[in-house]
């Protein structure tokens, strides 16, 4: 993997470069977009339901037990908006976005429908690398919002619901209210847009470099989740430790 | 044929001293050859021999370990010479795009570089397929396409580039015997009609002495031999007559 970091980096500044192209490739951009959206909108709302509502659990009843049930709303909505809903869904698209750009490109490397697209003089990273990877950096921040929105309504609807806690909407929100500030939503999606521009590039660099047949592919496919997976959590301790304070 | 047909001039080719080597293995050993403008060359080997990357040479999808490649006597190399020739190469798999209908495949190269509005790109197009004998196929998807079909979108892909040199990649192999005549008559239509410098590279004895002006002979990365068809029939190497007249032990 780290033998490739160099040739991720450079396939990262070759789209850097390509951005000016960003407005003939619009088509694309959006076609990509919707393709996200439509494949993860609904995984995204039940994950985050499901999250939101596991972090409630686990949290709440001791701070019951201490009398904090006030700031169970805070520590939900935190955990949320700072960590889980950013590195939760990263790792989601990771899964099932980066998958099926990775096995996409992967699949016209094998089949030399790449080569095409050179002989042609159209630029791969033009034509294929951008439109992927503007597509995921827009549409991973979107989710990550909604995942956040959902999130905290699941613990809220646990919160509410768990004869442990039994505390009130109007109280679990009132101290989220309290607690967790715009800033903090805005680092994770911060974070999120950091980890979408790392699956995007990391599985389109491995469709390019995908070679041998669809075994190949099928490789490719799964370096890219792994990889993709591994980065973000690096890059997570990273970005929270030295970016956003 | 009609207007837009027009005859583009094609262009010579030489190649000196190729060399490549793929992980110390010496692929091309050396390769020599000179394309004369608008004549119909091809280069024939058993597989393995080192034909595809021959071929992907000279579009510049490789690049060399040693010699040269010039076009017009401009190496391929510079950047101008990409710009101031057209080349088209017809991969073996057709290597359509499969997420793009026929159509959208054949007037990629158009659309993506905005050189015709779309309703000229269609019209543009209908008439490429028309030209390589398709009917009804614009708005198919690759995978419905038979072996044959494909070769042929891929010609028509490669034709709307108004290509001066047109690169075969064993045009013939996995069609059927009828399929394999339509495409090499194409081959020879093609160069006839638009002058269209034409590189065939194959194992298919039928199809290269059927069609070829020139033939030159590779095994194991070397040239054997060059010539007229005629020429290469009586060429005295034990390698090369062995490939030319390989055949079943069947008893008649
Ligand atoms: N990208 C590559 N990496 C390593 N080896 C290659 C590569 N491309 C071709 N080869 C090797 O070069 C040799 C010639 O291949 P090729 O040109 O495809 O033969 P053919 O004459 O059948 O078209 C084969 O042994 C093949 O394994
Ligand atoms: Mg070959």
């Amino acid at each position: 993997m780290f033998r490739n970091i160099g040739e991720i980096i450079l396939l990262f500044w070759r789209t850097l470069l390509a951005l000016p192209q960003t407005w003939r490739q619009r088509q694309k951009v959006f076609d990509q977009f919707f393709e996200i959206g439509n494949a993860s909108l609904l995984m995204v709302c039940v994950l985050s339901f499901f999250i939101g509502g596991v972090i409630a659990l686990n949290f709440g009843p001791v701070l019951v037990e201490h009398s904090m049930a006030s700031v169970v709303g805070g520590v939900v909505g935190l955990a949320l908006a700072k960590e889980l809903a950013p590195v939760m869904m990263a790792i989601l698209i990771a899964g099932r976005i980066g998958s099926a750009m990775a096995a996409e490109i992967g699949s016209m490397s094998v089949y030399q429908e790449v080569d095409a697209l050179r002989t042609m003089n159209i630029n791969p990273i033009h034509y294929l690398v951008l439109p992927r990877v503007l597509a995921i950096s827009l549409a991973l921040p979107m989710l990550v919002v909604f995942s956040v929105l959902v999130g905290w309504f699941g613990g809220a609807v646990v919160a509410n619901y768990n004869h442990l806690m039994d505390i009130p909407f109007r109280v679990f929100f009132a101290n989220l209210r309290d607690i967790v500030e715009l800033q903090d939503v805005a680092n994770g999606v911060f974070k999120s847009f950091c980890f979408a521009v790392i699956v995007g590039v990391v599985s389109c660099h491995q469709g390019l470099t995908t070679i041998g047949g669809p075994r190949g592919i099928g490789r490719s496919v799964t370096k890219a989740v792994v990889n993709s997976i591994v980065l973000i959590v690096i890059f997570d301790y990273l970005l929270t430790r030295f970016l956003l304070k | 044929m009609n207007d837009t047909t027009q005859s583009s001039q094609g262009v010579g080719l030489v190649v000196r001293g190729l060399r490549k080597s793929f992980d110390g293995q010496e692929v091309l050993k050396g390769i020599d050859l000179a394309v004369r403008p608008g004549e119909i060359f091809v280069i024939m080997g058993p597989s393995g021999s080192g034909k595809s990357v021959l071929l992907k040479h000279l579009i510049g999808l490789e690049t060399p370990d040693a010699g040269e490649i010039l076009v017009n006597g401009d190496p391929i190399s510079a950047p101008e010479t990409a710009a101031k020739y057209r080349m088209a190469l017809v991969f073996q798999s057709g290597a359509l795009l499969n997420s793009l209908t026929v159509g959208e495949n054949v007037g990629l190269y158009l659309a993506e570089h905005r050189l015709k509005p779309p309703a000229e790109i269609e019209r543009i197009v209908a008439e490429k397929l028309a030209d390589v004998g398709l009917k009804d196929v614009m708005h198919k998807m690759p995978a419905e396409l038979s072996g044959g079909m494909k070769k042929r979108a891929a010609i028509a892909r490669a034709l709307v580039i108004e290509p001066q040199l047109i690169l075969y990649d064993e045009p013939t192999s996995e069609l059927d015997p009828v399929s394999a005549v339509v495409i090499g008559n194409e081959i020879l239509e093609l160069n006839r009609r638009i002058r269209v410098t034409s590189l065939v590279v194959s194992h298919d004895r039928d199809l290269a002495f059927g069609v070829a002006d020139r033939i030159a002979v590779i095994a194991e990365g070397r040239i054997l031999t060059v010539g007229t068809p005629a020429e290469v029939k009586n060429f005295q190497d034990p390698l090369v007559q062995n490939f030319l007249t390989a055949d079943f032990k069947r008893a008649s």
